[in-house]
């Protein structure tokens, strides 16, 4: 215990407070229809695409496995609707390079029903048993970033994990997906939390929930009380709402006051991270041995008239997700995967919908027209205040407009940075320091191989 | 007299060190002596010392080096006139060696006339940056995105853009260094020796209709140049023509002639030389952007 507790710092260090625009976390979430053609790629996770187990002209029930997974680091697919396998063809992606996808034609009148699954006990499940069940399901990391959730869950021999870190935060502007689950699903959230405990032997699991959700953290507290003495060590705990709270260190350093450190996992230092959205569909699917066929995903922005929360089924493509929600022209519009300070900005309307896509964003006219010239950089330093990793963007961002990229790898750290949007959101030149990272890192890595 | 003794003693103390030291340096250099081949430091002042890296050695200091030690050739060295590769082959009396000039090709057409845009890309002005987001807003995935990264990274002066935002590479300039292949993120580069006429300018995998549609000079994978052509000289390869170098004797103008968009062309001459049944393409102000490009 301290001897001040007022100066206990329980939250990670600089950081920014983005506005929230949270308007959709009020309603519920509501279910999007199927559309006529899936667009499912093999590729919607890190690590190697799936394979794909159907042909052209084969008829596919909902939940059935498609692609099943190419070595421990891939996962399944399965159909997302009842229907007819189109062709294996190559389709636009959100990154860009167009990837080898398989093409559903949905049957009209396919019902929600799943008609795929084994349900089992999972208390009786080893936890070797449970981590095949999670790669079975085709489960990823829901937060954005796709890592398959059996290899996050997966702790090497000789590693002991002592606590389970529950991501609740959603610290993005405007994303309210993982809101919506914790205050929807909480039964489903304990249940996988209780196996994902069990998957790396940790004692005790930690909810880390912004303080702007608190009838969040009220919603998770009645589900621990409900399941009494049987919590095992679960708790809920409110964090400061700062962005980028969310990001895996962060939240360790917040809610355990220990750094993880830097090039190391959470791992090392015995605690494993899940997002609060990837454990409740996981509890939800993992009992009935269901496959993961949609996810929930925030729709809003300036540039939707029905935004709101919604269960949208895997390769749904972007022209009919905005089409449902309301969306203005398309041709005036800025759309974003993912929260406004790390999503993907993407091109194309034909890109579906995968299982990294936490949100999607729309914004109008206004945004698109505001012309934001970038300045030189007056070394004001904002960006070093900001940046949560302690770095220096700003001669990063001098180095990458030199392109001194072995410099900035080697001395700058620039392996460290999470892409997290800070520096970028404060500096008042405008300078996309963000983007220069990412394309200096792509050239290093290039280099590696 | 204690001055005198100081003065005396101070100079003498400086005498010693400054003939110890000197005595050490010529020591030094005696005994440490390495004999270096007095010729590479004459033909490194032949070459054209822009250390570009296209003979495949560190730079222009080992390719000296090199050629003096017999291991290479003069003629590898594509950046000096063949008359100064003759004048060193003489001066170390070694054969000259025979290289055929490489140039860099690419392999796309598809300016902002003919290519259309599916999205505006607003941020950093280098290809590499825009192919980040989104691969950037051309409606063809594989297509040059014409922001120039090429051309600023060519030592040589030898990429300019064109008024569609395409790269035109100045085959005289060009020595084949390969810094544009290395610095494109759509790998549209390649070193292509100058003997390879018969060229297909498209990388484009889509679907024939798909790549039509979102570019006039796409290749469609009609499979005319194909039949047209020496047998095996071309084959199709995932929606796109294909050309066997290692045939390439056998390539003639032929087979660009019946090519419906003009993505094969012969290179010939200054300008490109496409087929007679190319459609002509007359519009020359850039494609508006349309977000319901196929």
């Amino acid at each position: 215990m301290s001897l001040f507790p007022f100066f206990k710092n329980n939250t990670f260090a600089r950081g920014v407070h983005p506005d929230a625009n949270k308007s959709t976390a009020g309603s519920p979430i509501r279910r999007m229809p199927f559309a006529s053609r899936m667009i499912l790629p093999l590729v919607q996770h890190i690590g190697k695409p799936a394979v794909p187990l159907v042909r052209a002209g084969e008829e596919v029930v909902r939940g059935q496995p498609i692609a099943k997974a190419d070595g421990f680091l891939s996962v399944p697919i399965h159909a997302p609707a009842d229907g007819v396998i189109d062709s294996i063809e190559l389709k636009p992606s959100a990154r860009g390079p167009w990837v080898e996808s398989i093409v559903l034609r949905v049957y009209e009148g396919s019902t929600q029903e799943v008609g795929w699954s084994h349900p089992r006990d999972i208390d009786a499940m080893e936890p070797q048993e449970i981590l095949q069940a999670i790669q079975d399901s085709g489960m990823v990391g829901l937060g954005g970033a796709a890592f398959p959730s059996h290899a996050k869950l997966a702790v090497p021999e000789g590693t002991k994990i002592h606590t389970l870190v529950v991501n609740g935060c959603e610290c993005e502007p405007y994303l309210t997906c993982d809101h919506r689950l914790m205050l929807e699903y909480p039964e489903d959230l304990m249940t996988g939390i209780r196996l994902a405990m069990k998957s790396v032997g940790a004692k005790r699991a930690i909810i880390g929930v912004e303080d702007n959700k608190m009838d969040a953290v009220a919603a998770i507290q009645a589900a621990i009380e409900k399941l009494g003495p049987a919590d095992g060590g679960i708790t809920v705990q409110a964090v400061p709402t700062k962005y980028p709270q969310g990001a895996e260190k962060m939240l360790v350093k917040s809610l355990l006051g220990v750094e993880v450190p830097a090039g190391g996992l959470p791992m090392h230092i015995g605690v494993v991270v899940n997002n609060v959205g990837t454990l409740a569909l996981l509890g939800s699917l993992l009992p009935e041995g269901k496959g993961m066929t949609e996810r929930v995903v925030t729709v809003t922005g300036p540039g939707i008239r029905k935004p709101g929360d919604y269960w949208v089924p895997l390769g749904t493509p972007m022209r009919t997700v905005l089409k449902w929600a309301g969306a203005q022209d398309a041709s005036e519009q800025e759309i974003i995967l993912g929260g406004p300070m790390m999503g993907q900005a993407v091109a194309s309307l034909d890109v579906p919908v995968t299982k990294g896509v936490s949100g999607i964003l729309v914004f109008d006219k206004l945004r698109v027209e505001s012309d934001r010239k970038i300045w030189p950089c007056i070394k004001c330093g904002e960006c070093v205040k900001v940046c949560p990793m302690g770095l220096n963007p700003s001669m990063l961002g001098m180095l990458a407009g030199r392109r001194e990229y072995e410099e900035m790898g080697a001395h700058y750290h620039l392996g460290d940075c999470f892409e997290c949007g800070c520096c970028t959101y404060v500096c008042p030149s405008h300078i996309p320091l963000v983007q220069q990272f990412r394309v200096a890192k792509g050239i290093l890595r290039g280099k590696a191989t | 007299m204690d001055t005198i003794v100081g003065v005396a003693m101070a100079g003498g103390f400086m005498a010693i060190l400054g003939g110890a030291l000197a005595w050490l340096l010529s020591f030094a250099n005696k005994r440490l002596y390495v004999y270096e081949d007095p010729r590479i430091g004459e033909v490194e002042e032949m070459l054209p010392k822009s250390n570009c890296g296209a003979c495949g050695t560190a730079g222009c200091r080992n390719f000296a080096e090199q050629v003096v030690a017999g291991q290479i050739l003069p003629a590898k060295c594509t950046v000096n006139s063949p008359d100064m590769n003759a004048y060193i082959a003489g001066f170390l009396g070694v054969a000259m060696g025979e290289v055929e000039k490489q140039v860099a090709r690419l392999a796309c057409a598809g300016g902002s006339h003919v290519a259309k845009m599916r999205a505006s890309y607003k941020g950093l002005n280098t290809c590499r940056a825009a192919a980040t987001v989104s691969g950037g807003g051309k409606a063809c995935a594989w297509g040059c995105l014409g922001l120039a990264d090429c051309e600023v990274s060519c030592e040589f002066d030898a990429i300019v853009m064109d008024q569609y935002g395409l790269p035109v590479v100045d085959a005289d300039k060009c020595t084949a260094c390969g810094d544009c292949v290395e610095v494109c993120p759509k790998d549209l580069f390649s070193l292509q020796p100058v003997s390879h006429k018969l060229w297909v300018a498209c990388k484009s995998r889509a679907d024939g209709d798909i790549s039509e549609a979102q570019c006039a000079v796409a290749c469609t994978a009609c499979g005319k140049c194909v039949m047209d052509a020496a047998p095996g000289l071309i084959r199709l390869d995932n929606n796109l023509a294909v050309v066997d170098y290692a045939l390439n004797p056998l390539a003639s103008p032929v087979a660009i002639e019946r090519c419906p968009t003009g993505a094969i062309v012969w290179l010939e001459g200054k300008q490109p030389l496409s087929g007679r049944e190319a459609k002509k393409i007359i519009r020359k102000a850039a494609l508006p952007v349309d977000a319901n490009v196929v």
